[in-house]
């Protein structure tokens, strides 16, 4: 058991430097350097030159990739900004509460809505509430995240007043973008939950329990549901990730500071450190989270336990 | 060869009757076919000219008969605008859904296919793709790009394929574990016949329905991205684009907002409903 966690931890360290030279990778081909980038092409070259040093520009670009993972490592120093010339970590300690609360609000909303009508919906098969909850889940699959966060603005903003429209000032300001996040996740979580759901129902123990007589309340509790949720519990860091990106996307819809924000303002004033240091931030996280929920994961499916402890003792 | 020709035939009768079942799907396919004719024939329906013509007296019209959608800020006829606009989202999301899928399909279909070091290789790379968020891929790649249609292309390309190996990988495995694979290789036939004839066919079912899905998906993603400016830029009538100019105009004119995303949702929903219908014809052991 322990084997397998201290498996996975170890394979995360290769995983990790991938993520990070794969961001490194893609935003080194952005065009230009620091110092033309700041002071303009009509600069004198000898300052752009000196600028460029000072970035670290001038070394190639291994070099640079390794020097910039040195001091994440060992400085928790992820760059510095060409627009604020400040450490880009101090803008994502100022930004990333609100990501993370958005993201979390969400994921739970999306968990309690999406499961909860997906067992619901797979329990009473090709009933009218089980045909409503496939549609319903169908039509917010299909919704653009932003453009439902646009509509609830118009509604509970506008027309009606109950909610600020703009900002993350109070709990107050979570509301909508949490509903605008959290819908569209909840739908596929919800086809996801009542085709796991449906697929154990179909099982032989399920008849065997049937068979015997047990209430149908305890043949779903106790049975299905707890072998149902496996596979919904795997794609939780999926979910996490798809949250993430909602979020993104719906901060900008909100005026909301966050991670969102920051990193599209970076694109658009080509402040590469910026743009690399959160994506890279959001990105390590992610990457945490998956490794998490697979630990997790082997902690509660006992096949997996069985399978190692097994593994074990025959190869002793 | 007439003989295969009939049979061939009635596979397609088989599949139509399967599909038919499904009545939602074939709602979805109504409004498939519609999406498609609206983009392909955009410029009967309403001239371009309509989409660029900036009429001064005109502007922040609500809807009238004149103006079907209304007008924008610049007095351009929104309708005009929201019609050619079509032709974007259909473009970007079939496009970048081939793409990932052919990019997939070699990756996916070796790395099954050959196992041992070439699956080692591609699965630990695909890791690596998995573990960044799709979303913060495609804004790193526009990014380093610069934002345009190509790049948005680009973008939410290169975060498909990761997926699409995946997949197709594990399709291909459970498919050349079949019987006919050993007899084909046992004749001799080379590798790239047995993957291109006998696996890939085989292990088309799934495929194809991803790939329906997916559509849907990266019309979303496209709309999302332009709308955050990292995506098609405006003055192109691209529905995330239009959705993200007429956000200032929310309190006066909120039906700038409304139709743009109405035509996103129903093109987006179509693609899903087909590929839902796709799931029961192509394969009935997958059905509830």
């Amino acid at each position: 058991m322990y084997k397998y966690v201290l498996k996975r931890l170890l394979y995360m360290i290769p995983v990790l430097f991938g993520v990070a030279f794969l961001v490194f990778t893609i935003l080194s081909l952005t065009p230009g350097d620091p110092g033309t980038i700041i002071l303009g092409i009509t600069a004198d070259p000898e300052d752009i030159a000196a600028l460029n040093a000072e970035f670290g520009y001038d070394k190639p670009f291994l070099v640079r990739f390794f020097n910039y993972i040195g001091d994440i490592i060992f400085h928790f120093d992820l760059g510095t900004s060409y627009q604020s010339r400040e450490p880009v970590i101090n803008d994502i300690i100022a930004r990333f509460p609100n990501t993370l609360l958005l993201t979390i609000f969400s994921l739970s909303l999306a968990s309690i809505v999406g499961i909860t009508f997906g067992i619901i919906s797979a329990v009473r098969q090709y009933s009218v509430l089980d045909h409503t909850c496939v549609m319903v889940a169908l039509i917010f699959a299909s919704v653009p995240g932003f453009w439902l966060g646009l509509m609830l603005m118009l509604l509970f903003s506008l027309k009606l007043g109950w909610l600020p429209s703009y900002g993350a000032g109070s709990l107050k300001h979570f509301i909508l973008p949490t509903l605008t996040v959290g819908l569209s996740s909840a739908a596929s979580l919800l086809r996801l939950t009542r085709s796991a759901m449906l697929e154990t129902i179909r099982q032989e123990y399920i008849r065997t329990a049937k068979a015997k007589g047990a209430p149908q309340g305890r043949i779903i509790w106790k049975h299905a549901l707890r072998n149902a949720l496996l596979p919904v519990v795997t794609t939780l860091g999926t979910s996490f990730g798809a949250s993430l990106g909602g979020a993104i996307i719906a901060e900008t819809v909100f005026a909301m500071p966050g991670m969102g924000t920051l990193i599209t303002t970076a694109i658009r004033q080509k402040d590469v450190p910026v743009v690399m240091g959160s994506t890279l931030f959001l990105a390590l996280l992610f990457s945490l989270i998956i490794l998490l929920v697979d630990v997790l994961y082997a902690f509660i499916d006992p096949r997996i336990k069985v399978k190692y402890q097994n593994g074990g003792k025959s190869r002793e | 060869m007439s003989k295969k020709k009939s049979r061939k035939g009635e596979q397609i009768a088989e599949f139509w009757r399967r599909y038919r079942k499904n009545k939602t799907a074939v709602v979805g396919l109504v409004i498939l076919c519609l999406i498609v004719g609206i983009a392909i024939f955009a410029d009967l329906i309403v001239p371009y000219s309509k989409c660029i013509e900036q009429v001064g007296a005109d502007r922040l019209q609500w809807p009238s008969l004149k103006h079907p959608f209304g007008t924008d800020e610049l007095g351009r006829d929104l309708f005009a605008r929201v019609i050619h606009g079509s032709r974007y989202s259909l473009a970007i999301g079939i496009s970048t859904s081939l793409i990932a899928l052919a990019i997939g399909a070699v990756l996916g279909a070796s790395a099954g296919y050959f196992g041992g070091m070439v699956d080692n290789i591609i699965c630990r790379i695909v890791d690596v793709f998995m573990c960044v968020p799709p979303i913060l891929l495609s804004l790193a790649v526009v990014a380093a790009l610069g934002s345009s249609m190509r790049n948005l292309i680009i973008a939410i390309t290169v975060s498909c394929i990761p997926g699409n190996v995946r997949l197709i990988r594990s399709v291909v495995l459970t498919v050349a574990e079949q019987d006919y694979i050993e007899v084909a290789r046992s004749y001799g036939a080379s590798n790239a016949r047995i993957i291109f004839r006998y696996v890939l066919p085989n292990a088309m079912g799934p495929i194809i329905v991803n790939t329906t899905m997916s559509i849907s998906g990266m019309i979303l993603s496209a709309a999302g991205l332009s709308y955050i400016g990292m995506g098609v830029q405006p003055p192109s009538p691209e529905w995330g684009s239009l959705l993200s100019s007429a956000q200032t105009y929310i309190f006066t004119s909120p039906y700038m907002l409304i139709f743009p995303g109405i035509f996103i949702v129903l093109s987006s929903l179509s693609f899903n409903l087909v590929g839902d219908g796709l799931t029961d014809a192509l394969d009935p052991k997958l059905k509830d």
